[in-house]
């Protein structure tokens, strides 16, 4: 009997590997950058896509809740996700735009042919901001309050139903 | 009209398809439990039925592709109309639903094959072969049907164009490398069932790995060859110049090879000597679930990064259920059946079946290694302890050591005999292979690079001492008897593929730590005109042009190369292309290939004032390193051919059926045995 129970082995630490796979699954990879929630928006200072003069910082968040919206004129992505960003706009939720790694005429001609429901939008050519915001790729959405703490992150594309399910929710648990 | 309806005919070929396996899989299961003839007769007919549709709904999914139906959400997502056929074909495989479409496509081929080429297995033996096989296929057409059905539409309105395939897969390497390591991967499904079988029908004698050993063989040897393009790939399409990099998906590829290798050489043992039954039988369970592992991990996205694959999070927990009740399932066979794992050993321990069970305890510390490694930050995590990521450092520094190890036991093994071996013998045997390995390996460094080079004498020493004993080893044989090449003729094709296969290992272990040493490399700036140096070599920049291709538009340079202030010898075009669709950029790197060295350029950013940032690279040996593994599948493959394999044809065609059981025991006398 005592050598039977040998045989048992593979199959009992095969279990606990199910289970640690398991958990794995359970883990939001979204979930990642959870360190970046309820911490202050970070520092940056950048000019805007309209106005290269211009420059913003973070009190650009101070005073009302805003949607912060990455994305670039080379993310295919991006392009089906802005219908949902006018439909945000169009429910008056303050949306600011991060132009992420792209130039200046190919983000104009984006806004251009795709409309524009930004109430800014920062350049950020060099991805500098993106980089304090741990972004892994584009389009990615973060929700700061009036105090310009980020209260919530959204990876990947927001769908339709992400809009009324998810996002406006979030925004007037903050208002 | 019926070309409207083909996704919907690829759908419904997928659900019989289904059904079939779902029938093989129960009714020759219970056929073989209650001894009903005609039960267990339904698995051939079900094997190739399954098949058949399955090679319908592939078919279906081509056809959408090729016709550019952009209706199907899979072909709007992976294809462009502007997309070359050759691309749109391949284009299948290049997403989660068409490979798995493809996964369980080969599962079926390699079914219906097991199913031809084993007309003289015991009838229930086969039912439960197949049988096994049917419920692995079922659980993965569900998988595809429920979770990641291919055929969806986009309807009532479609798009006027696709996505375009990421232009990442746009390549020869990835039209072939995907399918060769699924053949692997599903490869091993085979020798799985058998044992599997072996266990439900309580006979685990030798026959069932002799009728295993041939499958094991050919699925090892695809894998190979699946891993090798995989690691080309990298190479010359990343545009770094790397050729392994540890990441989770190579790690998952490595896993079943690592035990398949081991299992190779543990079905020998149980085949010649019937011992290691048990482990044998283990082994055979873990290089399947190792490749369902392989997918797991691939397919769900615990380990790969967000924006690739995490869209489904039910996808995951589904090939988790599908994982774990395959081996699960496996295991609590295998503890309630299996042999009683007996203490008496039966050999000395200088014998080739001690340095079989060393070579296997290595192989599969090796494989816990990069288990180890591919999980840990997935631990970690569970445990709410961080995130980290384990990278090559890690893998090096316990990888290298262990194939040393190995190699030191390679060395030794073919020269020695099953159950006893005079140790004196075996050094006079080895001594002059010692002595020219550890002569050449030291010196060969001095001679190449000038000076002495530690870890590359390590790696030539190791490679020698591999090589050497068997080239012994061949002379030996040669004089045997008449003249050498008729000796070397009698030699069997199961040696033949050992000889292969080790030489395969010998030949990238030298790549590797060649290329490891003495790579070269210089990232520069350079305008028109301009030329920089690199390895003896001078890359001159003579010509910066657009070109334009079916989807992609191109920044394109000439580089004339030369040597020594000599004139021209050649000239290298690298590009930099942007993908319209997708408006992804990639580097077309330039290579200039040779079995000594490649030279590798690769166009980095345009820097304004006319000049580019070029990344220049030395890559000596570097082709050594999939040589090596091209010679080692192709150990494996003649290693198949091995008459005794195809003996029970002939004794079929003599006696009609009844006692094969005997034919199998009685096994010829190999040279290599």
């Amino acid at each position: 009997m005592k050598r039977r129970l040998l045989l048992v082995i593979p199959l009992l630490v095969f279990i606990g590997l199910a289970g640690l796979l398991y958990r794995g699954l359970s883990l939001d990879p979204s979930a990642r950058d959870s360190a970046l929630l309820a911490r202050d928006f970070p520092a940056f200072s950048l000019s805007s896509l309209e106005n290269p003069e211009a420059s913003y910082d973070a009190s650009l968040f101070k005073g009302e809740v805003t949607l912060v919206n990455v994305w670039g004129e080379w993310c295919p992505t991006c392009k089906q996700e802005m219908p949902q960003l006018l439909d945000l706009a169009d429910r008056g939720v303050r949306l600011v735009g991060v132009d992420y790694k792209d130039s200046r005429e190919k983000g104009r001609a984006f806004l251009e042919e795709f409309g524009n429901p930004f109430e800014v939008n920062l350049f950020d050519p060099e991805g500098e901001l993106g980089f304090e915001l741990g972004v892994y790729g584009a389009p990615e959405t973060f929700l700061v309050d009036a105090n310009g703490v980020i209260r919530y992150h959204h990876t990947g594309y927001i769908t339709p139903e992400d809009v009324t399910e998810t996002i406006m929710p979030e925004v007037r648990k903050w208002q | 009209m019926l070309i409207e309806m083909i996704p919907e005919l690829g759908h419904f070929a997928l659900v019989l398809a289904l059904l079939m396996a779902l029938v093989q899989a129960v009714v020759p299961l219970a056929g073989a439990a209650t001894r009903r003839p005609l039960w267990m007769a339904f698995a051939r007919p079900m094997a190739a039925g399954q098949l058949f549709f399955l090679l319908v709904a592939y078919a279906c999914l081509t056809a959408s592709y090729l016709l550019d139906d952009f209706s199907v959400a899979n072909v709007a997502n992976n294809s462009n109309s502007l997309l070359p056929w050759y691309y749109k074909a391949s284009a299948v495989w290049g997403n989660h639903e068409g490979s798995v479409l493809l996964w369980s496509l080969m599962l079926g081929a390699w079914g219906f094959a097991a199913s031809c080429f084993s007309r003289d297995l015991p009838s229930d033996m086969l039912a439960r072969v197949l049988g096994v096989m049917g419920l692995v296929s079922a659980g993965f057409l569900t998988f595809v049907l429920v979770t990641s059905n291919p055929f969806t539409r986009l309807l009532p309105t479609p798009p006027q164009d696709g996505a375009d395939l990421n232009p990442l897969l746009q390549d020869f390497g990835l039209i072939i490398h995907p399918p060769m390591l699924y053949m692997g991967y599903v490869g091993f499904s085979v020798v799985f069932a058998f044992a599997i079988a072996a266990l439900l029908g309580g006979r685990l004698d030798a026959a069932w790995t002799r009728w295993a050993r041939p499958w094991t063989n050919v699925a090892w040897a695809f894998l190979t060859v699946g891993i090798a393009l995989g690691s080309w790939w990298a190479y010359y399409e990343l545009g770094w110049g790397g050729w392994w990099f540890w990441d989770p998906v190579e790690n998952a590829s490595l896993l079943p090879w690592l035990a398949g290798t081991a299992l190779i050489h543990s079905l020998a043992v149980t085949e010649k000597r019937g011992s290691f039954k048990s482990w044998t039988v283990l082994l055979a369970i873990t290089t399947f679930s190792l490749s369902l592992l392989g997918t797991f991990l691939v397919r769900s996205g615990v380990l790969t990064s967000v924006h690739a694959f995490a869209n489904d999070p039910s996808r995951g927990m589904f090939i988790l259920a599908l994982l774990g009740i395959t081996v699960g399932a496996s295991l609590f066979v295998f503890a309630l059946r299996a042999p009683r794992v007996s203490h008496a050993v039966s050999f000395s321990w200088l014998s080739r079946d001690a340095l079989l069970l060393v070579n296997n305890i290595l192989l599969v510390i090796m494989t816990v290694t990069v288990l180890l490694g591919t999980l840990y930050p997935l631990v970690l995590d569970a445990m709410d302890l961080g995130k980290i990521s384990v990278g090559p450092p890690y893998f090096n520094a316990l990888f290298v050591p262990l194939t040393v190890i190995l190699c030191v036991f390679m060395g030794l093994g073919p020269l020695s005999r099953w159950k006893a071996m005079p140790g004196r013998e075996m050094a006079r045997r080895l001594a002059l292979s010692g002595a020219l390995a550890l002569t050449i390996g030291l010196l060969a460094p001095l001679v190449y690079g000038g000076e002495w080079n530690l870890w590359v004498s390590l790696g030539l020493v190791a490679a020698l001492w591999v090589v050497l004993p068997l080239v012994r080893d061949l002379i030996d044989k040669s004089r045997r008897s008449g003249s050498p090449v008729a000796a070397l003729k009698r030699l069997s094709p199961a040696y033949w593929g050992m000889v292969l296969g080790h030489l395969g290992l010998a030949v990238t272990i030298v790549g590797v730590t060649v290329v490891s040493n003495y790579n070269v490399e210089r990232n520069v700036r350079l305008a028109v005109g301009e030329s920089a140096s690199v390895a003896g070599y001078d890359f001159t920049l003579t010509e910066l042009g657009q070109q334009r291709g079916p989807n992609y538009m191109a920044d394109t340079a000439t580089i004339a190369v030369s040597r020594g202030g000599e004139e021209r010898l050649f000239t290298m075009h690298p590009e930099k292309r942007l993908y319209i669709a997708r408006g992804m950029p990639m580097t077309q790197v330039a290579l200039r290939p040779g079995l000594l060295r490649d030279l590798y350029v690769a166009m980095g950013e345009e820097l304004g004032d006319g000049s580019w940032a070029l990344r220049i690279q030395y890559k000596p040996f570097v082709r050594w390193l999939w040589l090596g593994a091209l010679l080692m599948a192709a150990g494996g493959l003649v290693a198949v051919v091995d008459r005794r394999y195809r003996r029970r044809v002939k004794a079929r065609s003599g006696q009609s059926s009844g006692d094969q059981g005997a034919a199998h025991l009685s096994a010829p006398r190999e040279a290599s045995a």
